[in-house]
């Protein structure tokens, strides 16, 4: 007797119907990143007569090199490039001081209780739920009384403030399944708190710190609320420098320049996609550490 | 080297759950002390109490005669060896044994002197340079002990570490881990829910249940003269069988009926009367071990009483084949000679030597006699 196939290849109907949906939607997500590259190539000229889904006839780059140091943003004409920096000097800090934060918190919820660490914990993750727009206010406040209103130095306290509860919660998640007697067999060695932190918790915490990174990166470079609210001139974010661009009124609307610099808004979060997103599926689905 | 001693210690969680309700145990220098009970009966949470990883409610604990009870882990001397071995995963076997030492700060060509010898002896040398998850149970075993050795503990402590080992393993285990007892000389607790790993490892035994040591003493101590019907139970595989019997008393001599198939049969015991002159006419349990019961050749030159009894279960071991039959209702496990094993539903001739019989209130549990 032959053995039973596992999965049964014919073309059923019901393949056919699957297989068309799928494209479906996969057009549908590719198709404006499509028209965004190809428009950003074009020439204006092109844009207005051609065809949006066409691809360009003659390239040019002179879009990109524009929207990259010469573009107006309002009455500054320095392009995408200060608000790139200013991006990064933000993310970087803010990204790297929250995921340790978390780090931290992770690794004493998980295995460091104390009396009410339940409900500290709890109440952390409130912070999850809470609506960017309710805390501006008392956010301003805040930074003003501190003297970090429109500084990167506040968007940066800011974004730790607001994604510590995140990167606590991941990482508390993934040392919950890191075992008690790993931690046990540390104290009886004769490490203490932090020797433990260090030598064998953050050793094996690199998938989920990947998880942490993508995330707080994505969140953090990503947002426009806190970047437009608490930012000014020259410590404004990408994301309210390409708003800038793209809203300028005066002379003509360049759709090219304002495509490149959208892409170039999107490059980082994207290239961080590309290299660490395969560890991301996997550290979201990491479990215990089995030693 | 040192001695233990567990004093009057009690344990009662925030919840108000006390989990150990006075222990008290003292251990020599050099002796191999075991925890045995099922799970619930606060036999780890007292390791991890002599460990340092749990508060002490009341009562002392003492290593080598100074009370530890708020020292932490690592000023306890104390090495231990986890169930789950507790390998740190990302480091290599030369670097988890190391750790202790390199925390304690010993000199680098010391540690690595230490490694080199642990290593010998446990045979994982050509495994320093791996790491935990490239280690079969067994040899993760053996590295969770070399790091436990490396130290040199005045105590070791040793949380069920071989239930995760299969069968064959865990016999060979068991062997080496008495075997490192012998060298070092090492003064060992040992927890386990296993009564094999209890009666063949240990020089003295606790068998605990619901936070009480129910008895404390030698194995074969243990195994001879249980203190109570959960010990009787509990120790000795296959366990003891327990027959309900109502006593009688003829003169000095003490007598319980036994029905087996339909006939009524007649067992003198060996107790005094005395003893059982309040538990007359009522139902107590008597305990006969399986090798107690056996057929007629085997018993040869024992003071065995032979009864005719119908054979319902037949299980051959290898070595005995061990029998089932039914007296006043229970089943009731003899072990034989596999020569004179009969069939399934045939009548055979067995031998009680019931010199070391118990008997227990069903009451209590408590031993009568």
């Amino acid at each position: 007797m032959t053995p039973t196939p596992i999965r049964n290849n014919r073309l059923t109907l019901g393949r056919v119907v699957l297989y068309l949906l799928l494209v479906l939607f996969a057009v549908y997500y590719i198709v404006p990143l499509y028209v965004t590259l190809s428009t950003s190539f074009k020439s204006l000229d092109e844009i207005r007569s051609g065809n949006l889904l066409a691809l360009p006839q003659v390239w040019q780059f002179d879009s990109w090199a524009k929207a990259w140091d010469s573009a107006c943003t309002g009455v500054t004409c320095d392009g995408m490039q200060p608000f790139f920096w200013n991006s990064i000097k933000m993310v970087i800090p803010a990204v790297l001081i929250s995921t340790f934060l978390g780090a931290f918190n992770g690794y004493v919820f998980a295995h460091w209780r104390f009396r009410g660490s339940e409900v500290l914990f709890a109440g952390l993750l409130v912070g999850c739920f809470i609506p960017f727009q309710v805390v501006i206010l008392p956010m301003a406040q805040l930074l003003g009384s501190f003297g970090l209103a429109n500084t990167t130095t506040g968007l940066v306290f800011v974004h730790v403030v607001y994604g510590t509860a995140f990167t606590t919660l991941f990482f508390r998640n993934y040392y919950i399944g890191v075992p008690e007697e790993l931690i046990k067999a540390a104290r009886i060695d004769g490490a203490g708190f932090f020797l433990i932190f260090r030598k064998i918790v953050l050793p094996i915490s690199g998938p989920i710190f990947v998880v942490c990174i993508i995330w707080q990166f994505t969140q953090i470079w990503n947002d426009f609320l806190f970047g437009i609210v608490f930012a000014s001139g020259d410590s404004q974010p990408i994301t309210v420098g390409l708003n800038n661009l793209v809203n300028t009124s005066t002379g003509v609307k360049e759709y090219n320049v304002n495509m490149a610099a959208a892409v170039i808004a999107a490059l980082p979060t994207l290239l961080v996609y590309l290299v660490a997103g395969r560890y991301f599926v996997r550290g979201l689905t990491a479990g215990a550490v089995k030693g | 080297m040192s001695s233990l001693s567990i004093r009057s210690i009690r344990k009662v969680y925030t919840n108000g759950v006390e989990v150990l309700k006075g222990i008290d145990i003292e251990i020599k220098d050099g002796q191999f002390l075991i925890l045995v009970g099922g799970s619930g009966s606060g036999k780890s949470t007292l390791l991890n109490m002599v460990a340092g990883l749990e508060s002490v409610t009341s009562g002392e604990i003492l290593i080598d005669g100074k009370v530890v009870n708020d020292l932490p882990p690592k000023d306890r001397d104390i090495a231990m060896v986890f169930q789950s071995y507790a390998l740190y995963p990302s480091m290599t076997v030369r670097e988890n044994i190391a750790f202790g030492l390199n925390v304690k700060k010993v000199p680098k060509h010391e540690q690595e002197e230490i490694v080199a010898r642990v290593a010998e002896t446990l045979q994982i040398t050509h495994l320093l340079d791996r790491r935990p998850a490239q280690l079969s149970g067994g040899q993760r075993q053996r590295v969770a002990m070399g790091r436990a050795i490396s130290r040199k503990p005045s105590l070791f402590l040793f949380d069920e570490p071989l239930s995760n080992l299969d069968a064959k393993l865990r016999v060979e285990m068991r062997a080496e881990i008495k075997r490192l007892h012998q060298r070092l000389k090492a003064t060992i607790v040992y927890v386990t829910h296993d009564q094999i790993e209890a009666m063949t490892m240990g020089d003295l035994i606790a068998v605990m249940k619901d936070g009480v040591v129910q008895q404390l003493g030698t194995p074969q101590d243990i195994y001879d003269n249980p203190a109570n019907l959960f010990v009787a139970g509990f120790i000795g595989s296959p366990s003891m069988n327990f027959i309900t019997v109502k006593p009688v008393i003829e003169g000095s001599e003490v007598f319980v009926g036994i029905e087996n198939a339909g006939q009524n049969l007649r067992l003198k015991l060996p107790f005094e009367a005395d003893k059982l002159r309040a538990h007359v006419g009522r139902d107590v349990i008597l305990g006969v071990r399986p090798e107690q019961i056996t057929d007629t050749s085997s018993a040869h030159g024992d003071v065995g009483q032979e009864l005719s009894c119908l054979v319902d279960l037949v299980e051959p071991t290898g070595p005995d084949t061990l029998l089932t039959t039914r007296l006043n209702g229970a089943a009731v496990t003899c072990r034989t000679h596999p020569r004179e094993a009969v069939k399934p539903g045939q009548s055979m001739q067995l031998s009680f030597n019931l010199s070391k019989a118990a008997m227990f209130d069903p009451a209590n549990g408590e031993r009568i006699a």
